[in-house]
């Protein structure tokens, strides 16, 4: 054997053994989630709200959680999809190619990109005192959109940018309006990623305990409005671990497994939809 | 001057950052002929060709000096309405790119956003337009599927029909038989050939046989420079430059 035929060898094994330990730590948590979790599900979890003593071990469920999740991860979701949606189309197809605010705002991005979710949560805290606001769904709303909209925005803006500009010079060449070309031809070709990006968001939301902790608050209800605390899945399983009983503690796996579910149907949900509105996406 | 024209150039200057991509050009272009545009790749072909309708805007650090007047109008005026004189021209590219939605929606797209609404006419307008660009009978029982399924040649014929459809005066092509298949590309030459009775179509190619095939009138570019114009024959039978000469003959390239 000669050395380039061992050196390829070597490199093919180091990448194989590195894709086996992402697969197995992704195998691993979600058995553990499953076997420790399965048990301890029943149905109260997912229809009640805790009754008194739920954390101590007695009756009850999380209803309060998953609902609260869902309205915060879906509003700030929404929220920033009406916020990146002009952010990218102005990057890409408003702004002069190459100017120096287009170079400077993605930079921005990818430097809120990486800023800890917990400073998004004080800030959005700091903020909420400034104006007189509680731990309120709407506090964590705008916490939590915050956090996604940077990744929301380079996700959309990284589809949009791989797109052929002759697309563009085609769609101007008719006379279309920039805002005819945006609408009509720019967002329909890249419907798939920017429902790509929708979902990453949605699952970075949803997953995230940091940022909610100080502005949604938390709460044994369903919120009703949004000037109410809202309880999160990411601090229900947080409170649950914490407790010193077991079965308690279980409870908390069952809840991740339904955090785990409820990004599982998210996931499947916008494939579908990607595939029924994508027919006329041009490859 | 013995023709009217409806593109007329004057001292126009096209720098990319340093480079001077087109220098002092100046020339009238002739209506309803097919006007070549021919000399080696990176000459300035394209970007003349995009100089008439303004697609240069789109270039990154482009800067433009001189006239382009379309009907008397300079389009580098900061006041000209860019989209009007998009309007009166129509554009293939090398490669077609069908837009995102079904053939049917491709030609009604530009009478779309110029504000036609009736279904019949629309019909009408799509059935007219692929005919002229013979299509139609390809495509008639799958107008509503995305224009994406189709091969590459009918591809470039729907983009020929779509550009036809805001009822053009003139056509810019831009190496259009490039990326087809012989048959195609035989297809768009023969299209131009009847179209040309009521269109002006200037067309850039970098192949000598098809300039000869189809244009009246020759623009020759070298680096930028306009070496020579004029009626095609008179040009491939008699160059009056030497650069043109030897192009024609294949020396340089």
């Amino acid at each position: 054997m000669d050395r380039r035929k061992i050196e390829e060898g070597v490199f093919k094994g180091l990448m194989i053994i590195s894709m086996l330990v992402i697969l197995s730590s992704l195998v691993l948590i979600l058995a553990v989630v499953i076997i420790k979790g399965l048990p301890a599900m029943n149905l109260a979890m997912i229809t009640q709200t805790p009754k008194g003593g739920y954390y101590l071990g007695k009756e009850g469920g999380i209803l309060n959680a998953i609902v609260g999740s869902v309205y915060l991860a879906g509003g700030a979701t929404l929220l920033s999809v009406l916020i990146s949606l002009p952010v990218v189309l102005y990057l890409n197809v408003y702004a002069k190619k190459g100017a120096h605010l287009v170079t400077f705002t993605r930079f921005s991005l990818d430097v809120l990109w990486g800023v800890p979710s917990i400073v998004y949560g004080a800030f959005g805290f700091t903020i909420m005192l400034f104006f007189g606001l509680r731990a309120s769904l709407l506090g964590g709303i705008i916490a939590v959109s915050l956090l996604v909209l940077p990744i929301m925005c380079r996700a959309m803006d990284e589809v949009i940018r791989m797109m052929p500009k002759e697309l563009l010079e085609a769609s101007y060449s008719l006379g279309a309006t920039r805002l005819e070309t945006a609408l009509k031809v720019v967002i329909r070709q890249a419907l798939p990623g920017i429902l790509t990006a929708v979902l990453i968001a949605f699952g970075r939301g949803i997953g995230d305990a940091a940022s909610v902790i100080f502005t949604a608050g938390f709460s044994d209800s369903i919120p009703y409005s949004l000037f109410r605390p809202a309880a999160t899945l990411p601090l229900a399983i947080f409170f649950q671990l914490g407790t010193p009983f077991p079965e308690v503690q279980d409870r908390a796996y069952a809840s991740a497994f339904i955090l785990t579910v409820i990004i599982l149907i998210i996931s499947v949900v916008s494939r579908i939809l990607t595939r029924r509105f994508t027919r006329h996406v041009v490859r | 001057m013995g023709f009217e024209t409806h593109i007329s150039v004057q001292d126009l200057n096209v720098f990319y950052r340093k480079e001077h991509a087109l220098k002092n050009i100046t020339i009238d272009i002739p209506d309803r002929k097919v006007i070549a545009i021919i000399g080696p790749s990176g000459c300035g072909k394209t970007t003349l060709l995009k100089s008439f309708n303004r697609l240069t805007d789109s270039i990154e650090g482009v800067k433009v000096s001189g006239k382009v007047l379309v009907d008397g109008e300079n389009i580098f005026d900061p006041g000209a309405e860019v989209t009007h004189i998009r309007k009166k021209m129509g554009l293939l590219s090398q490669n077609p790119y069908p837009l995102p939605m079904s053939i049917y929606d491709n030609v009604a797209y530009g009478p779309r956003i110029h504000g036609l609404k009736d279904k019949k006419v629309l019909d009408r307008i799509v059935e007219h337009y692929l005919k002229v660009s013979s299509l139609w009978e390809e495509v008639k029982d799958r107008l509503h599927s995305p224009a994406s399924r189709i091969s590459v040649g009918q591809q470039q014929r729907l983009c020929l029909a779509r550009g036809l459809a805001v009822e053009p005066d003139i056509i810019l092509a831009d190496e259009p038989t490039s990326a087809l298949d012989p048959m195609s590309s035989q297809r768009i030459e023969a299209s131009f050939l009847r179209l040309k009775e009521e269109y002006t179509i200037i067309i850039v190619t970098h192949i000598l046989r098809q300039a000869k095939r189809l244009a009246d009138y020759l623009v020759f570019l070298y680096c930028g420079e306009l070496i020579e114009h004029g009626p095609a024959e008179e040009i491939f039978r008699n160059p009056k430059e030497k650069m043109t000469k030897e192009y024609i003959k294949g020396v340089i390239s």
